[in-house]
C-alpha cells in the first residue's frame, strides 16, 4: 500500500509505502517499509517510489562537466573547488606536454574553469580534465551559485529554459552540473539572469514555472529598454 | 555580605506544578526551520522559555587527517550556551558541562545519519543556547535534527529529545527549570520516533524501577508530540503550497 | 583563512562600483535592510537582535556586582566580548576568539566608552568596594558583511533596552532589590558607519561579496550629537587623507538614519 502521492513533501523516516515496492533513490527499506531517507518531493514510478531531494551537495560522478575555482597552484597539478564536500585536482598534463611548466601563467589562484569528472575513485578522490569541447577557462562575466539538485530545472526538458533565457537576454550561460554557472553579457543582462536563475532556483517545485519565467523576462528586459530610452532621451536634452 | 529579594523561589513553591501543566503535557512549543543564511541547514526552536539556535555545515571537506574516516563522514557537534542565556552570566567558551552534552548530542543523532553516504566528510552540528529555561540539552537534539533535515542529509529518522522525570512526588513529562533543580529526578531522553530505538539516556536522583519505567514511557510520549512539531517546521519551510 | 574571491567576480563587481552600480542593485551610500528588536532575552538584562542585510547579530547584557578597577575605585565596570560563532560562516572554526572577534569587541567598545555612553559614576555602590558590572556579549550567527555596523548598532539598543535591579547600602550590606528595576544610566547614544574602498569609491555597509574584494575599509563611530567617538580602518591597502574626510561626511549623514532604529528613550 502507497501511503502517499506524487510530488508531496516528505520527511526523513516518513513511511512512503508497505509491501512489494522499490526503494529508490532518496529512499530506504526498513523491513517490508519503503522509507524516505530526505527531505523531498515524492516520486512514483509503478512499483519504484523514489524522493527528490529539495536541498542537496554536488557530489561528483565520472563524467559530470562542473565549473570550478583554483584555489592552489602545486608542482604538478591545481588544487579546484567544485562547490562539493570532495574537491577535485587537475593535472599539469591536460595542459603541458613535455615541455617546462609555468603552472601560474596557464591558471592561477581565483581563476574559474570549465571542465569534465574523469574519474572519482572509491573514497571519492576526484580527477578532473580539460580535453573536450568548451571546456577551459572563463574569461569575464560573473558566477551565480545554485543547489544542484535544480539544475535539470535550470536547463528544462531539451534545453527550454536556458535556451529561452539565452535568446531573451544575449547572454552566454553554462551550466555546471554543480550548480555553479556562468552568464557573460552586457552588465545590466547578466544582472536580470541572475534574477531569473534565482527565481527559477526558488521556485523549482512549483508549476507553471517556464510562463512565469518568461513573463519575467519579458518585464525586466521591457524596464531594460525602457531605461535605455530614458538614458537616451537625457543625453539628447543636455545637447 | 549579598542579600538578595525576589519573587521568584515563592510562586515555584507554591503550587504543584508550578505552571500549572498536567503530569503528561509539554511546554509551549515552536520551530522554524532555514533561518539562517550562510549555514546548510538551520532551526530556531523555542520550548518553554527556552531559546536554541542549532545550524549544520556538511557534509563538507574535512582537513583533520588524523580524526578523518575513510569510509564515512565524522559527525561534530559542539552545544554551547551564550554568556546571556541564563541568570548569573556564563563565561564565555566551552565547559565540562558543554562538552559532556556535544559527545552525547553527537551519539544521539549519528544513529540515524547515513554516514556511510560520505566518506573522507564531515558533518558539523552548532547548537547555541540563547536563553536557557530547563531542558536545552533535549531541545539542542531537537532543534539539530530538524537542521540536519534542513540541509539535506540523509537519515533514517529525525531523531527528537525529551525529558521526564519526578517532582513534587509526581513522575512527570518536560521538567521546566524549577523543577529540574529542585525535583527528585531528572531522565532525559532521545529516540528515532519510527521505531522507538532509544539512541540518548540519561539519569540523575533517586528513582525506583517502575518510577523509572514510567518517567521513560512519558519522555518517549513526550518525544512523539515533539516530533510532530519537527515534521510540520520541514514542511512549512517549503510552502505546504 | 579567508575564502578565495573568484577573479570574474572581483572584476565585475569592481567594474559595476566604478560606474556607480552594485551588484546588489543598491546605491554606492545605501544601507541593506536593516532590522532591530529588543527585549528578546528576558533573562538577560537587556538584549537586541539586530540584522543588516542577512548579517545577523544577538547581542546580551547583563549586570553583575563586582569590584571596582583599583585605579577608578568610584567607578563601575563595563566589558564587551564578541564571538564568532562557527554558525555563522564555513570559515569560522570554534575556540577562543581570533583576531577578528578581538577587534569587533574593542572597536565595539571603545565607541561607546570614548563617547561616555554610560554613566559609569552612577553605577558605584560602596565606593572601592562593590561597583556594578556590565557585560556586553555579542554573538554572532550569521556573517554576511559588516559586522562592525551591526555590532554597534545592536549594543547601543542592547544597553538602551537594558533594566536592571536596584542595590542599596543597609548597615554596610549591600541589598539587591530585583522587584525594583531601572535602565541602565545612559548619557548618549552612539552607532557605527562602515565605508570601504573598492576600485575609485566608498561603498556603504559592505556586502559579503564587496569584503571580499574591498582594498581597505574605513569605521567611523557617532554620537548622536554628532561628535566623532571612534574610527578605525582595517584591510591592507591604504587610504588618502580626502577620502577619510570624505568617509566622514558620508558617515554623519548616515548615521542618522541608524539612529532612528533604536528604540524610542
Amino acid at each position: 500500500m502507497i501511503l502517499v502521492e506524487d510530488k508531496d513533501i516528505v520527511v526523513p523516516g516518513e513511511v512512503l509505502a508497505e509491501g512489494e515496492y522499490f526503494a529508490g533513490r532518496g529512499t530506504f527499506k526498513d523491513e517490508t517499509k519503503v522509507c524516505s531517507a530526505l527531505v523531498g518531493l515524492v516520486a512514483i514510478r509503478d512499483n519504484k517510489i523514489s524522493v527528490l531531494p529539495l536541498q542537496s551537495k554536488y557530489i561528483p560522478k565520472r563524467g559530470d562537466v562542473v565549473i570550478g575555482k583554483i584555489t592552489e597552484v602545486r608542482f604538478s597539478m591545481w588544487n579546484v573547488d567544485i562547490n562539493s564536500p570532495y574537491s577535485g585536482i587537475l593535472p599539469a598534463s591536460d595542459v603541458f606536454g613535455r615541455e617546462k611548466r609555468d603552472m601560474n601563467k596557464a591558471f592561477d589562484v581565483g581563476d574559474i574553469l570549465f571542465m569534465r569528472v574523469v574519474d572519482v575513485d572509491e573514497v571519492k578522490k576526484v580527477k578532473l580534465g580539460l580535453k573536450g569541447r568548451g571546456l577551459g577557462k572563463f574569461r569575464g562575466g560573473i558566477l551565480v551559485e545554485i543547489t544542484p539538485t535544480k539544475v535539470p530545472r535550470l536547463i528544462g526538458k531539451k534545453g527550454s529554459m536556458i535556451n529561452m533565457i539565452k535568446d531573451h537576454t544575449k547572454c552566454e550561460v553554462v551550466v555546471g552540473q554543480n550548480g555553479l554557472v556562468w552568464v557573460k553579457g552586457s552588465p545590466d543582462m547578466e544582472r536580470i539572469v541572475e534574477k531569473v536563475i534565482k527565481t527559477i532556483e526558488a521556485e523549482a517545485h512549483t508549476s507553471g514555472l517556464t510562463d512565469r519565467v518568461r513573463d519575467m523576462l519579458n518585464q525586466l528586459l521591457g524596464k531594460e529598454e525602457d531605461s535605455q530610452e530614458e538614458e537616451q532621451f537625457k543625453e539628447e536634452l543636455i545637447q | 555580605m549579598i542579600t538578595i529579594i525576589t519573587n521568584r523561589d515563592l510562586e515555584a513553591k507554591n503550587s504543584k506544578r508550578p505552571d500549572g501543566r498536567a503530569y503528561n503535557e509539554i511546554r509551549p512549543l515552536k520551530i522554524e526551520a532555514g533561518v539562517l543564511e550562510r549555514a546548510d541547514g538551520s532551526a530556531y526552536l523555542e520550548f518553554g522559555d527556552n531559546k536554541v539556535l542549532a545550524a549544520v555545515y556538511g557534509p563538507r571537506e574535512f582537513h583533520i587527517r588524523r580524526f578523518l574516516k575513510p569510509n564515512m563522514a565524522v559527525l561534530r557537534c559542539r552545544y554551547n550556551m551564550a554568556p546571556f542565556s541564563v541568570e548569573d552570566r556564563k563565561r564565555p567558551g566551552p565547559d565540562r558541562r558543554s562538552l559532556e552534552i556535544s559527545k552525547l548530542t553527537s551519539e544521539a543523532l549519528a544513529p540515524a545519519v547515513f554516514l556511510e553516504k560520505f566518506p573522507r566528510s564531515s558533518i558539523d552540528i552548532f547548537i547555541e543556547v540563547l536563553q536557557a529555561e530547563g531542558g536545552t540539552r533535549c531541545a539542542g537534539i531537537t532543534a539539530a535534527s530538524v537542521a540536519l533535515a534542513d540541509a539535506g542529509i540523509p537519515m533514517r529518522d529525525m531523531v527528537v529529545a525529551c525529558a521526564a522525570g519526578k517532582a513534587n512526588d509526581q513522575v512527570i513529562m518536560d521538567l521546566s527549570e524549577w523543577e529540574d533543580k529542585e525535583g527528585q529526578a531528572d531522565v532525559p531522553v532521545a529516540i528515532m520516533p519510527r521505531t522507538g530505538e532509544i539512541t540518548l539516556l540519561q539519569m540523575d536522583g533517586q528513582l525506583t524501577k517502575d518510577e523509572f519505567e514510567q518517567a521513560l514511557d512519558l519522555a518517549k510520549e513526550g518525544c512523539m508530540k515533539i516530533s510532530e512539531e519537527q515534521k510540520k517546521a520541514i514542511k512549512n519551510r517549503y510552502g505546504g503550497d | 583563512m579567508q575564502p578565495i574571491v573568484p577573479e570574474i567576480t572581483r572584476e565585475s563587481v569592481t567594474n559595476l562600483i566604478n560606474k556607480g552600480e552594485r551588484a546588489d542593485g543598491r546605491k554606492l551610500d545605501q544601507y541593506r535592510e536593516i532590522s532591530l528588536e529588543t527585549g528578546v532575552i528576558k533573562k538577560a538584562e537587556g538584549s537586541a537582535r539586530v540584522k543588516i542585510g542577512n548579517t545577523q547579530i544577538m547581542i546580551g547584557v547583563k549586570t553583575q556586582i563586582g569590584e571596582p578597577f583599583p585605579d577608578t575605585p568610584n567607578v563601575g565596570v563595563f566589558m564587551t566580548n564578541s564571538e564568532l560563532l562557527p554558525m555563522a560562516a564555513p570559515n569560522f572554526e570554534p575556540g577562543p576568539p581570533d583576531e577578528r572577534s578581538v577587534e569587533l569587541s574593542r572597536v565595539t567598545d571603545r565607541g561607546i566608552r570614548e563617547g561616555k555612553i554610560i554613566d559609569l559614576e552612577k553605577m558605584a555602590i560602596i565606593p572601592g568596594k562593590k561597583v556594578w558590572m556590565i557585560f556586553i556579549d555579542m554573538h554572532i550567527l550569521d556573517y554576511d558583511g559588516n559586522l562592525l555596523d551591526a555590532a554597534a548598532l545592536g549594543a547601543m539598543a542592547a544597553l538602551m533596552n537594558a533594566k536592571f535591579p536596584t542595590a542599596t547600602v543597609k548597615d554596610d550590606e549591600v541589598v539587591i532589590d530585583h522587584e525594583k528595576l531601572q535602565p541602565l544610566p545612559l548619557n548618549e547614544k552612539a552607532v557605527m558607519c562602515t565605508l570601504a574602498k573598492i576600485g575609485n569609491e566608498l561603498v556603504v555597509d559592505p556586502s559579503l561579496e564587496e569584503e571580499g574584494i574591498m582594498g581597505a575599509r574605513i569605521s567611523i563611530g557617532i554620537r548622536s550629537d554628532g561628535a566623532i567617538c571612534s574610527m578605525q580602518k582595517g584591510g591592507e591597502r591604504p587610504f588618502e587623507k580626502e577620502e577619510i574626510l570624505k568617509a566622514i561626511d558620508i558617515a554623519q549623514e548616515k548615521t542618522k538614519e541608524l539612529f532612528k532604529f533604536l528604540p524610542k528613550a
